[in-house]
């Protein structure tokens, strides 16, 4: 089937709200169930909307390379480590949480029992998170635009003739009755 | 025996997955069948970590006097999830690698090109 | 030269299969599902997320700063299988 109008512009139309939700996830990954896998699986659902809506060719290639989401990926990874060697630096050891408790960047104290959440706490935790949810929607973004680019794409004369393949190049005559 | 319901699950989910690799000749069919292995596995992880009458281990909001689930266990799931993405995904594309050189996915008539 | 599928005709794949799935009965009648038997470690990091980590969800607090090093594994993992996709699909460009 081709892709109508109402289809892509649906689409187009959907995918800041998914970005903003799979960000909301992220960045709650303290206080509310979810963390950084489960945003950035989100993330990546909204660029997987919109590689079914177009055409590979008609528009990925041309706006948004793949080597792009390899650098995003990239990045994030770097960002785990570094905040992790910081740790090394600072204070005693690799991966500890020397942001806790100090009053800097995310560094309020948590009251201790059932508590209403404080965004601006736990120390190295939310950085982690943002890494990791870069990390796993570049990931799973370039793991779906590689398995694309490997497809043959049928053009819209081969869509609506309704036989086999083969049999149109043949100059069989097909179509609705 | 009832009462052990979830661990007789696992036990079907594992022998149902095994059923689907050994007995199917098309790959992709294969591919599924150990995904599906995967996720028993994680249900069983899952299912050792529960406490009677338990809550999720997360303080924001939470219902007064009541125990939590234990939380490592839930953790390691996490992991395993992941890992599994990872490795369903390269399979696949190896499954796409011999469609495009062999012109077929069935287990069988891809052995006998060989020859 | 083996022929195709010498080695599980359907009669050595079904006994397998059965054998199998009744070994992994055995879980079903030893442990008690409601009543883990080690809750030790598990009490400590729920009595003591909140001092030291400082996060309210006590699984995130394992996850990134109890047990940091299995996450980082585990993105190295992610990291490798994409690095090895982009290998199989690269085209050369003479």
């Amino acid at each position: 089937m081709t892709i109508g109008l109402i289809v892509k512009t649906t689409g187009r139309l959907l995918v800041p709200f998914i970005f903003i939700f799979g960000f909301y996830i992220v960045a709650h990954g303290h206080l509310t169930p979810g963390g950084g896998f489960q945003g950035g699986a989100v993330i990546a659902t909204g660029v997987a909307l919109i590689l079914v809506c177009y055409h590979y060719r008609e528009c990925m290639e041309k706006f948004i390379p793949v080597s792009s989401f390899k650098l995003v990926e990239s990045a994030g990874l770097i960002l785990f480590i570094c905040t992790a060697l910081a740790g090394l630096v600072v204070a005693s050891g690799f991966l500890f949480n020397w942001l806790n408790a100090t009053g800097g960047l995310f560094g309020n104290a948590v009251a201790y029992g059932i508590n209403p959440g404080d965004l601006y706490t736990a120390g190295i935790i939310p950085v982690l998170n943002f890494a990791i949810g870069i990390e796993v929607f570049g990931a799973l973004s370039a793991v779906l635009m590689f398995m694309f680019a490997g497809l043959k794409e049928t053009t819209s004369e081969e869509d609506d003739a309704e036989l086999p393949i083969e049999n149109i190049h043949k100059g069989k005559k097909g179509g609705r009755k | 025996m009832i009462a052990n319901l979830p661990f007789i699950a696992v036990a079907l989910l594992i022998g149902i997955a095994l059923a689907t690799i050994l007995l199917k000749k098309n790959m992709i069919k294969m591919v599924m069948g150990l995904a599906m292995l995967e996720g028993a596995v994680n249900l069983f992880l899952v299912t050792l970590g529960y406490r009677e009458n338990g809550i999720a281990p997360i303080f924001t909001n939470a219902p007064e006097g009541a125990d939590m689930v234990l939380p490592t266990v839930q953790a390691l799931t996490l992991t395993n999830i992941v890992i599994g993405v990872a490795t369903t995904a390269l399979m696949l594309v190896l499954v796409m690698v011999i469609y495009k050189k062999y012109g077929t996915v069935n287990a069988d008539k891809m052995r006998r090109l060989k020859e | 030269m083996k022929e195709a599928g010498s080695i599980f005709q359907p009669k050595v794949a079904i006994v397998l299969i059965v054998l199998v799935t009744l070994i992994f009965l055995l879980p079903a009648f030893g442990l008690t599902f409601g009543a883990p038997a080690a809750t030790m470690t598990d009490q400590y990091y729920i009595d003591n997320s909140q001092t030291e980590t400082g996060a309210n969800n006590v699984v995130t607090a394992v996850v990134f700063d109890f047990r940091g090093f299995d996450t980082l594994g585990e993105a190295t993992v992610l990291f490798i299988a994409v690095l090895g996709v982009a290998m199989i699909f690269r085209r050369n460009h003479k």
